[in-house]
């Protein structure tokens, strides 16, 4: 049990950051309707980001997080509106490969750019030593960076004029065009959101393990297993969802060769899928 | 209805049929060697094709069948000592087999959320595949040289491989044909463009889902099969190329989804974009990066692919551009 | 008796959407299904074709019960559907939408034989001359149409008509009432719901009418008329009620 405990408190700390992840994703099925296939990928960049900042700007792993919110933001309404503005009413496919192409660049580039050499942030916060848990520093602080972007993106979505219009646009996109709202910047905006959600939660991870670009494509399938297990497009569902997968990652380990981590997670995701679509906590 | 009085049949089988001809003639290994990739990738993109083309279900994970199936017959081979053309189908089999399993759970899913479950499936079998001992785990199997001496040593043996993947080929464009202009082909399309309306008019949507989804799997089985027996070895890596899969995908898109024609020419035009890029220095290692912007492109501006752009510029030619 | 329902009820959650239903229907006949908005007529529909089974109750379809089959199995057993919203199969062209109706409904119709019945279920709606046109580029009036023939193709023992006359203007509506008499003619059963009172009173044999999801009266159009808990809740008028029995 001794051994067990630490493991999963470690998890259920990185599922912190795997629900950031999986809110990005998730807010941006909820408002457009659109899957962000090319999620992982950001989450890449984020990390890539965060990992240039320290290792020649020398600058703050946590602190270098502030631009990758504005470039991320940026990036994400790049994005929009070259992939998907002409495509956004054609229809799920249409989308869905679009999104998917945009990974594809991004991952082809990346790969010329940076290779395929694994890139490490030897940032120590230290440790904490609880009882008999010793806890990293750097879990830590993501955690509370974590719940901090939650927070923050709570207060915009329901005290701020362009959040009420995102989540309007969500909840009826041709009333909320009646109403006035310019909907096609709105779907830029959140498309920027959650590319700048799945950034942060890069970088957050980028403190946590060694990665090269293609590392990505893990935490797509872990974000796409915890929102459908949430329910997509509910950000709660992403948040609880994470932890729940952090915390199972810290549990499997214990019994059953690390390398099947994804067959379980791929089990998982099919099993809701089939039984509960809705996911656990319902979507919208 | 008859394949014979069709000219839209006709051009993409005599396509294959001429091409796999001047490789036999020509006599060349580079040349078989070329021309092996490229009826490979037209073998796999004309079988995702009746999946996505015909019934509407994009399916991220193709590659699977081809992986699982060729993993199964070259073990049939490697390990159990069948002849080619029946650990072929042993392969083909099994992935069919495996199709009905994956099948009967995710094709309750409706369009995106089936999408994202087969990009879980590869993932998954890649997984799997890396620790499954029989099948040689991480290192893969490796076949004994004397499997070639009953074909008259390893340079026959390529032809002779070559030759049934020729075969194959032409026989999955057939089959795609005969599909699509038969009954069963109707209701994937209905289901394709409304599928309850399509259940509402009668078609058995989960029945003929899985006979379309088993079709486009027991193809790539085969052709798997071929291919590692043509490479002397197999493992999860390279079997599981979840590359590959998006790389059919767009070759589909890229010629023409739904249509006889377009995944021929979508293939063949890929692979020789692919070729040129791989030997060019600097796009090398753009290659992947291209076929995203490839397929950007084709989303956003020609939807239709290669095949659909034809047929509006060239309407009276639109009996040849099926 | 071709069609009888029996104390179907249906519930959505915390909504009651049908309580109770029962009705029978000879063959041969039109029956019209009127009642105000959201009192449940399409989802009763619904429940007799197998989109959703009901909590409770029986639809036996000529003497076989197929409460609960699935949408396919009862389009298979002769009862074909032209929907409310209508639903074409867009990249597919008109007669190609039509044979799909043929090949899947009661007569399983080879892709050649569907062809020629296809064409003369167009004609019969006046379709026939865009065939060949893909289904997405007809108006709202000739998607209606193309509902109906595609319906008629599957040469079903009972038609459910969904508001067929939903959004036509006077003449089309008058074209479209033409059509369904002969379509009466030649021998079908029609279930149809219908919202244009003149309409539907002339040409029914008999009236069903459902609100809030309970059938509050069924009858003779002039019964039905007449009818007060059907004045107060769909007719409203005393007077037009008097001069719709006058036509």
């Amino acid at each position: 049990m001794t051994q067990v405990l630490p493991s999963i408190i470690d998890g259920l700390l990185i599922g912190f950051v795997y629900g950031v992840a999986a809110m990005g994703l998730t807010l941006i099925w909820g408002v457009m309707r659109v899957i962000n296939l090319g999620h992982g990928a950001t989450m890449a960049l984020g990390m890539f980001c965060t990992y240039f900042l320290f290792s020649d700007l020398a600058v703050n792993p946590y602190l270098g997080l502030a631009a990758v919110v504005v470039l991320a933001l940026l990036f994400g309404f790049l994005i929009y509106g070259v992939a998907l503005h002409r495509v956004i009413q054609a229809g799920y496919l249409s989308t869905l490969l679009a999104t998917f192409a945009v990974n594809m660049i991004i991952i082809g580039i990346g790969t010329a750019v940076f290779t395929t050499s694994p890139r490490n942030i030897d940032f120590s916060a230290g440790s904490f030593t609880f009882g008999p848990i010793i806890l990293q520093g750097t879990r830590l602080l993501a955690a509370l960076a974590a719940v901090l972007i939650t927070a923050a993106l709570y207060l915009f979505l329901y005290f701020t004029r362009p959040g009420k219009a995102i989540r309007a646009v969500s909840n009826n996109q041709a009333a909320a065009e009646l109403m006035g709202i310019p909907s096609a910047q709105i779907l830029a905006l959140s498309f920027g959101l959650g590319t700048m959600l799945a950034a942060v939660a890069g970088g957050l991870t980028s403190t946590f393990f060694p990665f090269t670009i293609l590392s990505g494509s893990t935490y797509q399938l872990k974000s796409f297993v915890i929102c459908v297990l949430g329910g997509l497009g509910n950000p709660l569902g992403a948040l609880l969802g994470g932890l729940f997968l952090g915390g199972l990652e810290g549990i499997v380990p214990t019994f059953m060769p690390v390398s099947w981590v994804p067959v379980v997670e791929f089990a998982l995701f099919v099993l809701v899928l089939v039984v509960r679509p809705t996911g656990l906590l319902g979507s919208k | 209805m008859h394949p014979w009085r069709q000219s839209g049949f006709w051009l993409s089988f005599l396509l294959v049929f001429l091409g796999g001809l001047i490789v036999l003639v020509a006599g060349q290994d580079t040349l078989r060697e070329q021309a092996f990739t490229v009826l490979m990738f037209i073998g796999l993109a004309s079988s995702l094709n009746i999946l996505m083309g015909y019934t509407g279900y994009v399916n991220f994970g193709h590659i699977v069948f081809f992986g699982l199936g060729g993993y199964f017959g070259f073990f049939l081979i490697s390990e159990m000592g069948w002849p080619l053309y029946l650990a072929a189908l042993g392969g083909g089999v099994l992935s069919a087999v495996i199709a009905l399993i994956i099948g009967a759970a995710v094709l309750r899913l409706r369009g995106a959320y089936f999408a994202l479950a087969t990009i879980g499936v590869n993932e998954a079998a890649r997984a799997f595949v890396s620790n499954f001992g029989p099948f040689g785990g991480p290192t893969g199997l490796y076949v004994n040289f004397s499997a070639y001496d009953r074909y008259g040593g390893a340079g026959e043996a390529l032809w002779i491989t070559f030759i049934l993947l020729w075969i194959i080929t032409l026989a999955v464009v057939a089959v795609s044909f005969l599909v699509k202009h038969s009954r069963f082909g109707l209701g994937l399309s209905a289901i394709r463009e409304d599928e309850d309306t399509a259940m509402v008019m009668g078609v058995k949507a989960p029945q003929d889902k899985t006979k379309a989804f088993l079709l486009s799997a027991f193809f790539p089985g085969l052709i798997g099969t071929l291919y590692f027996f043509k490479n002397g070895n197999v493992e999860p890596d390279d079997a599981f190329r979840f590359q590959m899969s998006l790389e059919i995908l767009v070759m589909v898109m890229l010629g023409g989804r739904g249509t006889l024609l377009g995944p021929v020419l979508g293939a063949f035009a890929y692979e020789r974009l692919r070729g040129f890029l791989l030997t060019t220095p600097v796009l090398k290692d753009l290659h992947l990066a291209l076929s995203g912007l490839i397929l950007l492109l084709i989303v956003l501006f020609v939807p239709g692919g290669g095949v659909g752009w034809l047929q509006e510029r060239l309407p009276r030619f639109r009996r040849w551009l099926e | 008796m071709i069609l009888q329902v029996q104390e179907v009820s249906k519930r959505f959650g915390g909504l009651q959407a049908l309580t109770n239903v029962s009705f029978e229907m000879p063959e041969g006949q039109i029956m019209g299904l009127i009642g105000p908005n959201g009192a449940g007529k399409t989802t009763l529909f619904n429940v007799i074709n197998g989109v959703y089974p009901p909590e409770q109750g029986q639809v036996i379809f000529r003497g076989e019960k197929i409460t609960g089959l699935p949408s396919y199995e009862v389009a298979r057993r002769g009862l074909a559907r032209a929907h409310q919203v209508v639903r074409p199969l867009n990249d597919l062209t008109v007669r190609e939408n039509v044979m799909v109706g043929a090949c899947f409904g009661r007569e399983r119709h080879s892709r050649a034989s569907a062809a020629s019945l296809a064409d003369q279920a167009l004609a019969q709606v006046g379709l026939a001359d865009r065939a060949g046109q893909f289904a997405v580029s007809l108006n709202v009036a000739q998607k209606k149409r193309l509902e109906l023939a595609r319906a008629l193709a599957a040469r079903p023992y009972l038609l459910l008509l969904d508001e067929v006359l939903a959004g036509l203007n006077p003449s089309e509506i008058a074209g479209m009432m033409e059509t369904i008499r002969q379509i009466r003619d030649q021998g079908f059963t029609i279930l149809m719901i219908e919202h244009v009172m003149q309409a539907v009173m002339s040409i029914s044999d008999q009236i069903i009418v459902l609100d809030y999801g309970q059938l509050i009266a069924a009858g003779s159009p002039p019964e039905v008329a007449g009818n007060p808990q059907v004045i107060e809740a769909y007719l409203g008028d005393p007077d037009m009620t008097a001069r719709l029995l006058a036509e």
